[in-house]
This record gives structure tokens, C-alpha cells and sequence, in this order.
């Protein structure tokens, strides 16, 4: 009963979303207030509708309904509650809904928290927002039922996948969806604003904050994703340049290029143009990644769904809004106002560079990720592309990007002064050279460029926090003037330092895991002792054990280091019931220095031993620190109320006095 | 400095970088892709030693031969040849005899694959999807794959 609900309240949602696609644009073609009114409490609806059909899904898997397919295919009755509720977005179906969900709440929130913008703007801005779950309702129910029933109903379900049980996981599909999903906001904005063919400072400050909301719960998501695949693939790696990864990264690169350019906009509505076009690609990419995981034309572990019948319904949705997008930009970006003149040197001309920088380099991972089925259709030759080629060219691209970014923030608008910016980051640059010689004294060993890498990463943590120092005169103001004037620093500006900062760190973490990590594979008897990296590892054997799902065999390693106890490590090897289905439990011992990290093989065929494999990776737990950071940094720039107040009245003064057109 | 003159920087810059970006890309795409082929490929394409490859096929049965240390030999099989591989490191969790495998290495000067990475990923078929495209683009039927294909190895271990 309640499952046919669910599924009743998503046909609901469609005919919703169709109306809220249909009359509020047709009421701001027409000037029809009422018409255009009808948006706001459609977008209401439709997410209520979504979240019952949601919760609907979500009851049928908390109690094992194995009558409806979907949970059959993906849950078990002795699954743990919490992997029972995360089997609901962890299998194609639900995870569409999940989608759908997300973007449901999204355009209910420009609905409920938009009172302040144009009622045209914000009518267009529902309507295409609604055209997008229109087409992925539809999509859910033509390819894709979460609620179809098996009869008869399997007495027991199928089970999901081990190595998605897990907590990590189970939060971060909603976050990367949120980031994908968030970016379909900008989209909307985008095509709105194109379609009234107008834009201003005012529509730059709407669309911020979304971007800023969507960037930070991506950046969080695919940190994740990527310790969930440290700790659990039991590899020793943190980022495969896997397809799927990459799906999730160019949206991210996009999207981090569009707050960038956002920026520029709002405070000086330059680069309009531009911004315009990085909104639609951002989201783009964003559906080019869905359409990648989903319809499983891609090698990867992720792509499970198998169905062309899929694949070509989201290529439809694709070339619809990509290509109806970019059509529609082409036919009226030139009816766009240009902003602001600006000199090369400039924060303005800081932030290009940036862009330029960051969707080049989204660029280059386009092409190493879609290259080998573009070559696979032509010539049938199949490829894989991996990690030497994303580090030949994405990793150049970076280099420019890294050092030029302490120097934007010291740069004014219109014109800066990069002698002077120069002179700021003198001491980060100092701080930068100690690095060099420091991490050549510590780690004595590998490339030659890698010190480097790492006092680059310095530097752009020191300049974050020059800027930083320079805003409150450090050094050259009394205490109780500086103590006053970090009180009175605008959330965004902390936010853009902390932000910066966290890349800086993630830069070190990066730069020293890649170039540093040591792996050491052996066979181990009972008693036996390796040495890595300073610690000693003594093999005290394994013994089986019995887990909620599954049986285990847990090895365990008493470690040392200079001869006092620092940690016992409990690698182990599971076989899970149902999917009856084996994975490798790294035993992992992190610290500040690095992380040892032990992956327990198989038993030698005498029975004496077992294989090993024991790495070091130092500095490893900067990178997902930094990410933390970089969301955090969003989260407090978020909270800036600059980005909230008089963005209307400014827009109402700005659209009064129309400047003079080129 | 004038608009047009501001916009030709910017232009420029554009397009320098643009370029930068498309010869790396050009680079990197002649000298780090990897090449995937079938035992039948290797046989029939003569692939040079030391050249790098993917090599992917089943797990033939029986031929999983641990020898000192960590060091592994398993034989690869389309069902139609087969390649000898051996493998320095601990093998996937889902490594299994008669199962999909996708080995990244080189053929030596006897034909034997030095593996230096052995990558047992797939689908829920147990089946990698490019190993399982090129059996059925080489007639080879698995029938039901859900369950153990644990048959499908033994004619290639017999014509061998």
C-alpha cells in the first residue's frame, strides 16, 4: 500500500512539475502575475510529493519489502538498519530518486527564500528548474521504477554490494548529488536570465550562494568518496583518475571556475557573458557525469547499470538541455551589456587567469576520460587512459594556477599593483624556500621536483595567511586595533583565505603522498617482523572471526616504533553472506606524519604464511583536511550577509539608470 | 588601454594556454594509453615484448601457481588461446579462477606477461565489461554469468 503511495505521489510530482514548467513561464511571457504566482507553491508541492514517494522507498527497504523489486535486487533482512536505509540511493533506482529529490529541494528553496527577486526572473527561473525534473521524473518512471513488485515476493532479498557498506558511503552519494544537483540552479539562473536577456549585479549575487551551497557539498562529497576508496579498496590510493571520479571532478573544476567568475560579475558585472556560458557547461557536466556512472558505458566499478535502454534516454535529456542551453546562449549572449574595464593586472584579470586555468584543465580531463570511448567507437581499439596521462597535463596546468594564486587576493580591483602584491608575499615566500630545504632534509629521497611541489603547496598557505595578517596590519597596528579589526573581517574574505588555504594544504598532502608513499610487499609467518618507514610491524598470525554479515579472518600486527608499543593493526579479509562476495579491511595507522597502512593477503598454498602488503603514505591525511577546510570555508562565506542583504534594492537602482550599451 | 586591446590580451592568453593544453594532451595521449587486447589479440597482432598492455580474458582453471614469496603465475583465456602471466604483489579480493581478470604489464622475450598490476574489477556478472564485450564480439557464449562460469575455462585448457 504505502509503496504504491510512493509511486502514485512521483506520477503526482511529474504532472506538477509539468504545470510548473508550463505556466509561470507562459505568465512571464504574457506579464500574467497570476500565472507566474502559481511557480512558488508548485515547486512547494512538487517537493512534498518527492519526499513522500522518497519515504515511501525508504519504508519499503527499513522493512525488507522484498515484494518490490528494487529492494529484492539490493537489501537483505539481516543488513544493518543504517546500510538498509543507504540501500535506498545505493542502486540505480533509488539514487535517481534521490536526485530528483534533491533538485526538487533546491527549486523549492528559490521558491520559499526568492520573495526578493523579480517576479519574472524568479517565474523562469522555477519554470526551467521544474523542466529538469520533469524530464528525470519521467525518466524514473519510463526506464526506471523504484516500486515495480515481484510476484510472487522473494522470501529473502539479494543483498548489496560489501564494499558499499559502509558509513562513508552511505553519506556520500547525497552529497555529491547535492553538489551535481546544486549546479542546476546556476543552470536555471542562466537560461532565465538569458531568456529575459538581462542580467546585472543583482543576478550574480542570487547566484552565488547557490553555487557556493552546490561547490562545498561537492568538494565534501568527492573527499569522501575518495577516503572511502583509500580505506576500503585496500589499494593505498586516495584518487584512480577512474571515469567515475572524474565525473564527479570536472562539474567540480566547472564549478569552482563559476564562483570565481561569479564573483567578477557581482562586484564589478563584468565577464557577464562568460559567467553566463560557465553556468550552463558547469551543469553540463554535471549531467554528463549521470549520464557516464548511469548508463554504464564506462569501465569502472561504479557503473553497475548496464542498460542502453537508459544510456539513450538521459542522451536525449542531455542533448536537450546541453544543446538547448547552448542554443539559446548563441542566439542572445549578444544582447548581453558588457561590465567594467579592467587592466590586465587586476583582480579581475587574477580571476580570468583562473578560469582560464581551471576549465582548461576540465577540459583536458574531458578529453582523457571520453577519449577512449570516442576511439573505441571509431576504430573499435579499446584503451585505457590512467593516471600518467591526467599527471602530463593537468598537473602542468595546475602548477601556473598554484603560484598565481596567492598573489590575486593582494590585487585591486581595476588595476592592482603587482609589485606590491609581490612585496606581501615575501615572507610566504621565504616560508616557501625553508620548505624546500626542510622536506630535501627529510625525506632525502625521490623526484627532485617534488620539494618544490610541496613548498608551492607552502606557499599558498602562507599568502593565505599573509593576506590575511595584511588586512588586520599585523605587525604594524596596536593589539587591541588588530584584535578589532579581525572581529570586523568579513565573513568572505575569511571564508576566500581559509578556502585558499585548505588548497595549499591539500597541495602538500598530494605532492608528499604521491612522491614519498612506500609499499613493501611480503610473505609474513606468525612471529616474523618487517620495518617501514621507522616503525617496526611484528605478524602475530590470524584468527577467524564472525561479523553481523559476514566471516572474517583477522590478522593482527603489533607495531613499534623505536622499540615502544605505538599500535596493534587488524587487517582482515571478509566474505559477506549475501552477496556471498570477499573484500580486504585495511588496517590503517594514522598520524600527522603519515599513515601505515596494511592489507592482509592471501595464505601462502604451505599454510605457513601469508602474503602482506604494507604501505607508508606521509602526509596523506592533508588532503582530505584541506577538502574539510575548503567546505568549511564555504560554509563561512555562506554565512556572509552581504550575500543576503540589499541585493534587491541594488538591482531595482541599477535597472533604473541603464548603463550606455556598447 | 582600450577595450579592443584588453579583449585581444584576453584572447590571447586564451588561446596560449588553449594550445599549451592541446600539444600535452597530444603527448601524453601518443605515450601513456594503454592498449587492451584478448589473448587472440596477442597472437594474432603480434604485440612487440615490452611494449605495455592491458591483457584481459578468465582466470583459466587450475592454473593459479603461487610461487616464493609473493610472487603468482595464472594463465589467461579467451577460451580460444591463452596467454602465461605472472604477478609480483597480493591479488584482488575478487580474484578467482575461472572469473574475469584485467592484468596491466608487459610480454617478455618468451611470451610470458609480467604483470605489474592485476585489476579483478567488474560488474555483478563477475564479468570486467571490456572483457566481456571482446568474449561475445569472439562468439564466445558464458551463458547464465551470475553463476560461477566455472565450466566456461575448461575446452581452452584442453585445446592448449
Amino acid at each position: 500500500m504505502v509503496v504504491e503511495l510512493g509511486h502514485f505521489a512521483l506520477i503526482l510530482a511529474l504532472v506538477v512539475a509539468g504545470v510548473q514548467m508550463v505556466v509561470p513561464a507562459l505568465g512571464a511571457w504574457r506579464g500574467d502575475g497570476r500565472m507566474m504566482a502559481i511557480g512558488e507553491p508548485a515547486a512547494l508541492i512538487q517537493l512534498g510529493l518527492l519526499l513522500a514517494s522518497f519515504i515511501a522507498l525508504g519504508y519499503a527497504f527499513t522493512t525488507s519489502d522484498f515484494s518490490v523489486a528494487n529492494v529484492f535486487q539490493n537489501s537483505h533482512s539481516t543488513k544493518p538498519m543504517i546500510y538498509k536505509i543507504s540501500g535506498v540511493w545505493g542502486n540505480h533506482e533509488g539514487s535517481m530518486l534521490l536526485w530528483v529529490l534533491i533538485l526538487a529541494l533546491f527549486g523549492a528553496a528559490v521558491a520559499a527564500f526568492g520573495q526578493n527577486l523579480p517576479a519574472t526572473l524568479r517565474a523562469r527561473v522555477l519554470s526551467v528548474q521544474a523542466s529538469i525534473a520533469f524530464a528525470f521524473c519521467m525518466f524514473i518512471l519510463a526506464t526506471s521504477n523504484p516500486f515495480a513488485r515481484l510476484d510472487p515476493a522473494p522470501v529473502e532479498g539479494q543483498g548489496l554490494n560489501p564494499i558499499l557498506q559502509d558509513p562513508a558511503l552511505a553519506i556520500h552519494p547525497p552529497l555529491l548529488y547535492a553538489g551535481y544537483v546544486g549546479f542546476s540552479i546556476a543552470f536555471s539562473f542562466a537560461i532565465a536570465a538569458l531568456i529575459e536577456g538581462r542580467t546585472d549585479a543583482a543576478w550574480a549575487r542570487w547566484v552565488r550562494p547557490w553555487t557556493l551551497a552546490a561547490w562545498l557539498c561537492l568538494t565534501l562529497g568527492i573527499a569522501l568518496g575518495s577516503w572511502w576508496a583509500y580505506y576500503e579498496l585496500g589499494w593505498g590510493g586516495w584518487w584512480f583518475w577512474d571515469p567515475v571520479e572524474n565525473a564527479s571532478f570536472m562539474p567540480w573544476l566547472a564549478g569552482t571556475a563559476l564562483l570565481h567568475s561569479a564573483l567578477v560579475m557581482e562586484k564589478r558585472e563584468g565577464l557577464k557573458v562568460w559567467t553566463i556560458l560557465l553556468a550552463i557547461l558547469t551543469f553540463s557536466l554535471s549531467l554528463l557525469g549521470t549520464f557516464l556512472v548511469r548508463s554504464g558505458v564506462l569501465t569502472s566499478v561504479h557503473a553497475f547499470a548496464v542498460d542502453p535502454e537508459r544510456g539513450v534516454f538521459i542522451l536525449g535529456l542531455m542533448v536537450i538541455f546541453i544543446g538547448g542551453g547552448l542554443a539559446l546562449f548563441a542566439l542572445r549572449a549578444g544582447e548581453l551589456r558588457q561590465g567594467g574595464l579592467f587592466a590586465p593586472i587586476s583582480r579581475e584579470g587574477g580571476l580570468v587567469l583562473n578560469n582560464i586555468l581551471l576549465t582548461t584543465a576540465c577540459a583536458t580531463v574531458l578529453v582523457g576520460t571520453l577519449y577512449p570511448l570516442a576511439l573505441e567507437a571509431v576504430t573499435g581499439d579499446k584503451i585505457s587512459v590512467g593516471p600518467p596521462f591526467f599527471n602530463l597535463t593537468f598537473g602542468p596546468l595546475m602548477l601556473p594556477l598554484l603560484l598565481a594564486l596567492p598573489f590575486g587576493p593582494f590585487l585591486a580591483w581595476k588595476r592592482g599593483d603587482i609589485g606590491g602584491a609581490a612585496q606581501r608575499l615575501f615572507v610566504a615566500a621565504l616560508v616557501a624556500l625553508v620548505a624546500v630545504v626542510v622536506s630535501l632534509a627529510v625525506f632525502q629521497r625521490g623526484p627532485w621536483l617534488a620539494p618544490f611541489g610541496i613548498a608551492l603547496g607552502v606557499f599558498v598557505m602562507m599568502g593565505a595567511i599573509s593576506e590575511i595578517a595584511h588586512r588586520v596590519k599585523l605587525g604594524s597596528a596596536s593589539r587591541e586595533e588588530v584584535l578589532r579589526k579581525i572581529g570586523n573581517l568579513p565573513r568572505s574574505v575569511i571564508g576566500t583565505a581559509l578556502a585558499h588555504f585548505g588548497v595549499g594544504l591539500m597541495v602538500v598532502g598530494i605532492v608528499a603522498t604521491s612522491a614519498y608513499q612506500t609499499e613493501t610487499v611480503l610473505v609474513m609467518k606468525p612471529g616474523e617482523s618487517a620495518d617501514v618507514a621507522g616503525y617496526r610491524l611484528t605478524f602475530r598470525g590470524v584468527s577467524p572471526s564472525q561479523g553481523p554479515n559476514y566471516r572474517e579472518q583477522i590478522g593482527t600486527f603489533e607495531v613499534t616504533r623505536g622499540g615502544e608499543p605505538v599500535v596493534a593493526l587488524y587487517p582482515s579479509k571478509r566474505i559477506y553472506n549475501q552477496p556471498p562476495q570477499p573484500t580486504s579491511e585495511a588496517g590503517i595507522h594514522a598520524s600527522w606524519r603519515g599513515d601505515l597502512y596494511t592489507v592482509l593477503g592471501d595464505a601462502q598454498q604451505d599454510g605457513a604464511g601469508y602474503s602482506m602488503r604494507i604501505y607508508f603514505n606521509p602526509l596523506v591525511r592533508f588532503i582530505w583536511i584541506g577538502a574539510l577546510i575548503m567546505s568549511i570555508a564555504g560554509c563561512i562565506s555562506l554565512a556572509d550577509r552581504r550575500l543576503r542583504v540589499g541585493a534587491p534594492i541594488r538591482g531595482q537602482r541599477r535597472r533604473s539608470s541603464p548603463q550606455p550599451a556598447e | 588601454m582600450t577595450r579592443k586591446q584588453r579583449r585581444g590580451l584576453l584572447i590571447g592568453l586564451g588561446v596560449g594556454v588553449l594550445s599549451v593544453a592541446a600539444i600535452l594532451v597530444l603527448f601524453a595521449l601518443r605515450d601513456t594509453v594503454v592498449f587492451f587486447h584478448t589473448p587472440s589479440d596477442v597472437s594474432e597482432k603480434k604485440i612487440p615484448a615490452g611494449q605495455r598492455i592491458r591483457l584481459g580474458g578468465l582466470v583459466a582453471d587450475g592454473s593459479v601457481k603461487r610461487g616464493d614469496g609473493a610472487r603468482v603465475g595464472f594463465t589467461v583465456t579467451d577460451t580460444l588461446k591463452t596467454v602465461p602471466v605472472t604477478y609480483q604483489g597480493i591479488l584482488p579480493d575478487l580474484f578467482r579462477e575461472g572469473q574475469g581478470v584485467v592484468a596491466e604489464g608487459k610480454l617478455d622475450a618468451t611470451g610470458v606477461f609480467i604483470a605489474d598490476n592485476v585489476l579483478a574489477k567488474h560488474d555483478e556478472n563477475y564479468m570486467p565489461p571490456e572483457v566481456a564485450k571482446s568474449l561475445k564480439e569472439r562468439g564466445v557464449e558464458l551463458g547464465d554469468t551470475k553463476s560461477h562460469p566455472g565450466g566456461a575455462t575448461a575446452p581452452a585448457a584442453g585445446t592448449n
